[in-house]
């Protein structure tokens, strides 16, 4: 493997740039001590403003969080569907999506990515009907725990930490075939009796 | 036992699953709360079996209604109990609530610490994995100290699935217990070539996120990353590699010119990955994407169905540009239309981008342009919250840099002006400062100002006429200081205090009222002096009476401010009517009351005033009282606090006599007043004719005209003037311009060029001086530098302005002494090891600094710039240019100068009392020297005064012909003078604690005492 040296043309060391680079360290230093994790928070929550499922990756206390999601699923539903799919709220970034009737909507920092943070939506609402088998938001409402497994699987601590879909796939199936029968999986069950 | 478990299934064929409980949820949606109750304590009676299933069910109902926000806390001790049940199906249950309910401080996770190890190094990897993702969630300082090494050993586990959690976990942890980072570190480096992409890929993550947190110690990493970079088809690794080497770049620039090539490609092949991190990265390849950008964002707008995905593109194009911004200003301005279009958007998101960008393309000559867009705006804006967005932007738009693109300032007060107008701003208080802050600091416009006030407060009631405008109603204090404070620039100074004394001035906030009735007196003073002046003797007394049948009704405010002022002026009004009816000229005394002006004060000046030698501010004045004084003094406090209760039955006292008299006067009044309109929700919109014009009905006032206050001059009226005056200034350059060229006078061999009016051209509308706020005096020693005198072009007048002991700020007077128009100074000075030029972050160690303005024939203006010195005992002298474009030559013109720095000015006049001043001399850690002037031929005092003056000294005592003087420098050396003088010869023995320092002043003196 070739060395950090050698792979750096010669002609760019006298760069009129480099004694700036004490200055950009310190900078640098500051802005990332005020940068933390990736993703903060994602949160369900259907078009009557009703939480369906959430995830904090950030530590909060209980008041806090109601507050947050309380002002956001406000915010984010007083969009109109065709508006970008990003806002700034405080000093964090949302990204969100709608799908059917269900808003996925995440926080990220300044810095981060919008595109990626879609993507990962997109990517987990494909999990979610690929494991359920086209689902609606009655799966997500019964089996919120199953929401909860396959999230966790496919993103950790607020990073994404499994981006084939068969891997997570194929960890949960796992997983339930080593939960015994304690309830009959309700998946064909009619949940409007 | 087996009854037990016999009797525990029964017992759960009746328990509530998880659907049944949603299911009642959805059924009892009248009285949930209810129904949730009645089920906590079903989950109450069912926590306290035996039987682990009902419990985990139990526990899963509980996470459900932890998640619809009810409390459930108390059921800490239960998740853990289910969490460690041996059974997987429960396990993974009470891992999910523990990760969904448990926060830093739920004690109960402290039990948990041997439950999950044993769990990390269970023989099944779902076990670990659900051990792993529920830690994730939880993990505090303490288990992650204990935990650290457990996690470390799964980082090498066989299984990937293990391998990967453990690698992602690890970064929570490095936050929780930093001190795990070491011992980990060249394992996270290993796992960067893990067989397995998605280890490979967790552990890029979490370097990548460690490396935005301290990016120096990764930068040996760089290689590996290249090569992953190039290697990798997987785009979540790639992007996170990019944002890594966004952090990376800023530290070892050659990154930059080598990641050009992979990025281009990288983009070429992928438009969406471009959004953030990369743009950072290296300069030229920024050119390429903000056109790519351009082409983006323009493709988007013109297509007719707005979906969302587009919607999407263009916020991420206006991000991309804003970035860009910071480093290529120009390339972005050429965009100007494109972003303005933005504004148009439905979408607040793109507005409030389109916004942001907006900031950064202001220049003199689109100043007006953009904020009249803006302006139109603001009038269209639905939503308080983007209303806001707007005036907040429109303001700092104008006002940045000290005002720098604002040609012409009454433009900018009628653009407050109709800013007031908003209905239901939050930002009074901001429009309120920078109406102060204009009206103070720009001499010129100060007329035209206190017209526009004195406007604004003859029609106070439009602004106050509504509760929800409570906000706004602090331009008022604005409007009636600036009145008050340059009231001999009032046209009709006796209208508007009236204004100021209408009784519905009194449901104003109280500091507003307060103002009020403190400017109504400055008022008074003019007032009476123009009336004075005219000898009718009667209008002067009458005034008086207004005074005085007005002010009483402030004494009554509850604000004990406004009480006050108001009772103190009232005294003195009725004190001023006996005198005027004994035929006393009073008006001069009443106006000696506010002579003076008072001048903005720099919010750091308070700083920088030196605490004088000898003064300990948290030294005790008096011995601190013991305890059991304090308890002494326990009566008086409450004896202070019954006060305001004495004060108070003055409102109560207006008996009913009173009461009713007023009620009528109101209904007076009421009666008298047309704008009068009783709480009809449309009195908002209500805005009155001229004034004056008296008997208009009030149907007719509802009208859906533009909001316009009468009387007050539309900014777009300028916008207009603004363009007559650039058409008419430009005629007269080309007229200047031919005569030039038939005159043929000019050696220099200039061409003209009378093509398009160029930015720079602008000149203000009216030289405004803008006053520089106050600094302590002895903050601004001055120093003169090396005038050239063949200099054709300027004169610099060079004052060193010393701070924080290391910078000083250099102010430098340019004056244009030829008869063309220059512009694009660049200032530049060539840096000694000891005294710097600062220059803006991303510039180069050579590169000049931009003056920021023009300077047309004949005009000087002053510029600062910061220096940062090292050392201040040795004089300095830097060698500088200056180099500028002579208005239609194409070249450049240069003009060397030399910037001296004399010792002098490292000086700061410091007061020193003359015992702390002998203990200095007796603390013996000063060097002596001494200067010996002959010849001096000049009273004693000139010459103390000439020192103080050149030298920055003061003097401590004085005793005939001999005087001890003190001064301190900018890095705290003590220098200490004796000058003795006799006939003709003078003597200054002198003390430093740095030789040389002292050395350099004497002979600075003595040059100044040579010189005459």
């Amino acid at each position: 493997m070739c060395s950090f040296e050698c792979f750096l043309s010669a002609d760019v060391f006298n760069h009129p740039l480099l004694p700036l680079v004490n200055h950009c360290v310190s900078q640098l230093l500051m802005f990332s001590l005020i940068s933390s994790f990736q993703m903060q928070f994602m949160l369900l929550f259907s078009r009557q403003g009703k939480l369906r499922l959430q995830k904090w990756y950030v530590p909060l206390s209980d008041k806090e969080k109601k507050k947050i999601t309380r002002e956001l699923v406000q915010t984010v539903l007083a969009r109109k569907p065709k508006m970008c799919s990003f806002l700034e709220w405080r000093d964090l970034k949302i990204v969100y999506k709608r799908y059917a009737s269900l808003y996925f909507c995440c926080a990220i920092e300044d810095q981060d990515n919008e595109l990626i943070t879609l993507e990962i939506i997109h990517r987990y609402v494909e999990l979610l009907d690929k494991y359920f088998g086209s689902v609606c938001e009655l799966d997500i409402i019964f089996n919120f725990e199953k929401a909860y497994f396959i999230l966790d699987e496919f993103l950790l601590g607020g990073e994404a930490q499994e981006t084939s879909k068969k891997n997570v796939l194929k960890a949960i199936e796992q997983a339930d075939l080593l939960q015994e029968e304690w309830r009959t999986p309700p998946l064909t069950e009619n949940y409007y009796t | 036992m087996a009854l037990k478990i016999v009797k525990g299934s029964i017992d759960r064929m009746f328990d509530k699953n998880l659907q049944d409980l949603v299911r009642g949820i959805r059924n009892h949606k009248e009285d949930e709360a209810k129904y949730i109750s009645t089920c906590i304590d079903e989950i109450k009676q069912e926590l306290k079996q035996d039987n682990i299933a009902v419990k985990a069910n139990a526990v899963c109902k509980l996470t459900y209604l932890q998640m619809l926000g009810y409390d459930v806390s108390w059921a800490a001790f239960n998740i853990v109990e289910v969490m460690s049940s041996s059974k997987f199906t429960y396990k993974r249950i009470g891992y999910l609530a523990a990760s969904q309910c448990f926060h830093e401080s739920t004690d109960v996770i402290m039990l948990t610490t041997n439950q999950i190890r044993k769990d990390l190094s269970s023989p099944n990897q779902y076990d670990t994995g659900v051990a792993l993702t529920g830690l994730s969630c939880f993990v505090t300082p303490d288990l992650a100290r204990d935990l650290a090494n457990d996690i470390m050993t799964l980082m090498s586990h066989t299984k990937p699935y293990i391998r990967k959690k453990a690698v992602l976990i690890m970064y929570k942890v490095f936050l929780k217990y930093p001190e795990s980072l070491r011992p980990a570190f060249p394992r996270l480096k290993e796992k960067l070539e893990d067989p397995d992409p998605g280890v490979q890929s967790a552990a890029v993550n979490v370097i990548c996120e460690l490396a935005r947190r301290n990016p120096k110690n990764y930068l040996s990493l760089a290689p590996l990353f290249f090569k992953l970079m190039t290697s990798s088809t997987n785009n979540w690794v790639l992007i996170k590699i990019i944002k890594l080497f966004g952090a990376l770049t800023p530290l070892e620039p050659r990154l930059g010119k080598k990641l050009i090539e992979p990025l281009t490609n990288l983009i070429h092949r992928k438009i969406h990955i471009f959004s953030s991190h990369k743009m950072l990265c290296s300069q030229s390849h920024l050119i390429v994407s903000l056109s790519r950008i351009a082409v983006l964002i323009s493709l988007s707008s013109g297509m007719p169905n707005h979906s969302a995905s587009i919607q999407v593109m263009k916020y991420l194009g206006l991000l991309a540009m804003s970035k860009i911004l910071k480093t290529h200003p120009k390339s972005v301005q050429s965009h100007k239309d494109l972003i303005l279009q933005c504004l148009d958007d439905k979408d607040e998101s793109i507005r409030l981008r389109a916004l942001d960008l907006l900031y950064g393309m202001v220049s003199k000559k689109n100043l007006m342009e953009i904020v009249k867009k803006l302006m139109l705006h603001v009038d269209k804006a639905e939503g308080t919250t983007y209303r806001d967005e707007l005036l907040t932007k429109i303001i700092d738009i104008c006002s940045q840099s000290n005002y720098q693109y604002i040609t012409n300032f009454e433009w900018y007060i009628s653009i407050l002006v109709e800013l007031t107008r908003l209905e239901g701003t939050r930002h009074g208080h901001l429009i309120a400062s920078q109406m102060l802050d204009v009206a103070i600091r720009v001499r010129a416009i100060r007329v035209f100002a206190v017209a526009q006030m004195a406007t604004l407060l003859d029609n106070a009631h439009l602004l106050t006429g509504n509760m929800q405008r409570m906000g706004i109603c602090e331009v008022l204090y604005a409007a009636a200081w600036i009145c008050g404070e340059f009231s001999e620039h009032l046209e009709n100074p006796m209208q508007t205090l009236e204004a100021m004394l209408r009784p519905k001035v009194a449901t104003l906030p109280g500091h507003i009222q307060a103002v009020y009735v403190q400017n109504a007196a400055k008022l008074f003073a003019t007032v009476l002096k123009n009336q004075e002046g005219n000898t009718d003797s009667t209008a002067a007394q009458e005034t008086s009476q207004l005074m005085i049948d007005r002010l009483p009704l402030f004494v009554q405010s509850a604000n004990l401010e406004v009480q006050e002022r108001a009772s103190c002026i009232l005294q003195l009004v009725k004190y001023i009517q006996k005198l005027q009816q004994k035929d006393v000229e009073v008006a001069e005394e009443v106006c000696a009351l506010f002579a003076g002006e008072l001048n903005p004060v720099a919010p750091k000046a308070q700083k920088k005033v030196p605490v004088p030698e000898g003064l300990d501010l948290d030294a005790w004045i008096n011995e601190p009282p013991s305890e059991s004084e304090s308890e002494d003094e326990q009566p008086k406090a409450i004896f202070a606090k019954e006060e305001p209760k004495h004060s108070r039955p003055r409102h109560t006292e207006v008996d009913e006599k009173e009461l009713a008299r007023r009620r009528e006067a109101r209904k007076q009044e009421q009666a008298n007043n047309p704008f009068y309109i009783k709480a009809s929700p449309s009195s908002q919109k209500a805005y009155q004719e001229a004034p004056g014009v008296e008997h208009i009905p009030v149907v007719q006032i509802d009208l859906s005209v533009p909001l316009k206050v009468p009387g007050l001059p539309m900014s777009d009226q300028y916008v207009k003037l603004e363009e007559e005056r650039r058409q008419k200034e430009r005629a007269d350059k080309k007229k200047k311009e031919k005569k030039k060229r038939k005159e043929k006078r000019s050696g220099r061999g200039r061409k003209h060029d009378s093509g398009p009016e160029s930015e720079e051209d602008i000149t203000p509308a009216h030289m405004v001086d803008i006053v520089t706020e106050e600094m302590p005096e002895n903050a601004l020693p001055s120093d003169d530098d090396d005038k050239d005198p063949n200099d054709p072009h300027k004169v610099y007048d060079i004052q060193g302005n010393l701070q924080d002991g290391s910078q000083v700020v250099v102010s430098v007077i340019f004056e244009n002494k030829c008869d063309s128009f220059l512009k694009s100074m660049e200032f530049n000075v060539l840096d000694s090891l000891n005294s710097k030029l600062q220059r803006p972050e991303g510039s180069g160690p050579h590169d000049g600094l931009t003056v920021p303005f023009q300077l047309p024939p004949g005009v000087s203006n002053e510029a600062r710039f910061v220096f940062t010195v090292q050392s201040i005992v040795m004089p300095q002298k830097l060698k500088g240019t200056l180099t500028f474009i002579v208005k239609d030559s194409s070249t450049h013109e240069k003009l060397d100068f030399k910037l001296h720095f004399t010792c002098t000015s490292y000086l700061i006049t410091t007061p020193c009392y003359s015992d702390a001043f002998a203990k200095l001399l007796e603390s013996g850690d000063l060097k002596c020297s001494s200067v010996r002037l002959e010849g001096v031929i000049m009273p004693f005092h000139h010459l103390l005064a000439r020192i103080c003056f050149h030298h920055h000294f003061s003097v401590v005592e004085r005793i005939d012909s001999c005087a001890s003087m003190y001064s301190r420098s900018i890095q705290g050396h003590h220098v200490c003078l004796l000058v003795k003088t006799s006939g003709q010869t003078v003597s200054i023995d002198a003390k430093c604690d740095e030789p040389t320092l002292l050395g350099n002043v004497l002979d600075e003196i003595k040059q100044t005492f040579s010189q005459c």
